[in-house]
């Protein structure tokens, strides 16, 4: 690889002032945060810590969070490679706008993406009046807070595989059609295992803000307890009360979460050779 | 006869290409489905609902002192935490491509922790450290300095939300960035600066508008980190997103709408700003 640059040791005192400053901030900014959560969470100790577990709100809170992210995800997952599949192997016009209108929810701040469910399915919504009379609840029940989800979450597989499938062409696809095998198998056979790595990357990404999300599902929920409290609202209410060691300890698991995300993250990246997250990943 | 026949090469009105490649209709069909119940639906019913009452409803909605504060509040301080984050961040772009120091893999993966840490852990650890009685807030508050629970919380989020966005986006052009050409600058006698300013920043530039862009666009709209930390003031400490809140709390479906246009419309006039900056930068350097 001539000419990129190789990372040098640091010999002189420049450099080693920059590095320092880089560190000491990204310590203010990420290190301090992380640690408090934690240092909070056992502040009264081990036993007040694992009691926030016990409580039944907060298992139902967990449940539901893994309940969403079971059912967004694997949607998610599913559109990307249909949209991956139509859009890298094939050409068509008005490509660029459905590539732009997929794109535009990573721009949405999340309380628009929460907001736009209560305009359609909200009581007085478009459909809202209808939904009533059939008695059926979205808004302030779990299925808004799975379209939040899902509206938050629709870019992150889809975007990881169009790029890395348009890369790919369509050859080997084609050669295996000639060859006889059906759409299907050609799928399973060639164009998954190509895209294999990124498909998971997308699919880690897509669940670990599944899990997170707060401000969608914030306006979405309701805050009914026990019923539409997913992990990071019962965080919210937690702290609202003041019950500080129960909001910090919740906060841990999500945390733990997030670390998680991101060793399985580096693995993945080193495994498929995947170019690291660009800006807009997550 | 001669219109049916295949026209592959030549393709005069067909709005796809023709591929032996089976699976497009469904494929097709199914993203098409998804992306209209997904997201243009929801879109279409957010900029059909400001303008029940006219025009003059969602001006009466958006220039009211409260919203316009919030607004202010939030696209300003997202500028500026953006600025802030486009330096520090190329900061921790250059320390991590350029220097070997135990731990650097480590730093490296923990840049990205504010994309997956999920934003009310961010928002209620960044609460608990800067109010007064937090670690950092303890320290600030014999200097006079408040942080949480003021416009200055807003703007301390913002720093920790948009810092990967910079560093994601500088890195890899940094790490591709031909050394040859800083050395030969050096050999014709540029100092460190010079050839900083000279070689180095014009590579980098389309990079950090676009870490500016994309850390500007998340801070804009950030929730969740911010409203813990912000104390929610209206007019002075309450951001735009939370104002949506309140206004579909109080059933106003068309004023929360209106907010809601209103960000989208700021957002799309910040991107059209930061392309055309990228093109007029492409242009110089293609002089």
């Amino acid at each position: 690889m001539i000419g990129t640059v190789a990372p040098r040791r640091i010999e002189s005192g420049g450099p080693a002032v920059l590095a320092l400053a880089a560190l000491a901030w990204l310590a203010l900014l990420i290190g301090a945060p992380m640690a408090t959560v934690f240092v909070q969470a056992l502040s009264k100790g081990l036993g007040a810590f694992l009691d926030a577990f016990k409580e039944p709100d907060g298992l139902a809170a967990i449940r539901l969070t893994l309940l969403v992210a079971v059912i967004a995800v694997p949607l998610n997952a599913a559109f990307g490679l249909a949209a991956a599949w139509s859009i890298a192997k094939f050409n068509f016009r008005g490509k660029a706008l459905l590539l732009t209108l997929i794109d535009l929810p990573l721009s949405l701040s999340p309380v628009v993406s929460g907001l736009v469910w209560v305009l359609l399915f909200g009581a007085r919504g478009w459909f809202g009046p209808m939904l009533e009379a059939g008695g059926i609840k979205i808004i302030f029940a779990v299925p808004g807070i799975l379209l939040g989800t899902i509206l938050v979450t629709v870019p992150l597989v889809a975007r990881e595989l169009i790029p890395l499938m348009a890369e790919q062409g369509a050859d080997e696809e084609l050669a295996a059609t000639t060859l006889g095998s059906g759409g299907w198998t050609t799928f399973r056979r060639v164009t998954i295992p190509n895209v294999r790595w990124a498909l998971l990357h997308g699919v880690l990404l897509s669940n670990a803000r599944a899990m997170g999300e707060f401000g969608a599902v914030s306006v979405l929920s309701g805050h009914i307890r026990g019923l539409t409290e997913t992990l990071p609202l019962h965080v919210e209410a937690l702290y609202n009360d003041y019950d500080f060691v129960g909001a910090f300890a919740s906060a841990s698991l999500l945390a733990g979460l997030a670390i998680v995300t991101l060793v399985a993250k580096t693995a993945l990246e080193r495994a498929g050779h995947l170019a690291a997250a660009k800006g807009s990943a997550f | 006869m001669v219109a049916l026949a295949p026209t592959y090469g030549a393709r005069p009105l067909a709005w796809r290409e023709p591929s032996p490649l089976p699976g497009f209709h469904l494929a097709f069909g199914f993203t098409l489905l998804y992306v209209s119940a997904i997201i243009l639906l929801p879109l279409a019913a957010l900029i059909a609902r400001p303008w029940e009452h006219g025009l003059d409803g969602f001006l009466t909605a958006i220039l009211q002192p409260r919203t316009l504060a919030a607004l202010k509040l939030s696209f300003v301080a997202a500028t500026m935490a953006a600025l802030v984050n486009v330096v520090l961040g190329l900061l921790i772009a250059w320390v991590l491509t350029r220097y070997e120091f135990p731990g650097r893999r480590v730093v490296d993966a923990l840049v990205d922790l504010p994309f997956a840490l999920p934003t009310a852990v961010a928002g209620i650890a960044l609460a608990s450290l800067y109010s007064p009685n937090g670690w950092i807030g303890g320290l600030l508050e014999p200097l006079g300095i408040k942080v949480a629970y003021t416009p200055l919380g807003v703007f301390v989020a913002l720093l920790a939300v948009g810092l990967p966005f910079v560093v994601r986006s500088v890195q890899p052009v940094l790490q591709d960035l031909d050394a040859g050409y800083e050395e030969a600058a050096k050999t014709l006698g540029a100092t460190a600066p010079q050839s900083f300013w000279r070689v180095v920043m014009p590579a980098l530039a389309p990079a950090l508008i676009t870490g500016f862009a994309l850390a500007f666009a998340r801070g804009a709209g950030e929730y969740g980190s911010v409203i813990f930390i912000a104390g929610n003031m209206p007019g002075v400490s309450e951001i735009a997103p939370l104002v949506i809140v309140t206004r579909l709390e109080q059933y106003d479906y068309a004023g929360a709408a209106s907010v809601g246009v209103a960000m989208l419309g700021l957002s799309l006039v910040a991107l059209l700003v930061t392309n055309a900056a990228q093109v007029a930068l492409a242009k110089r350097g293609g002089r």
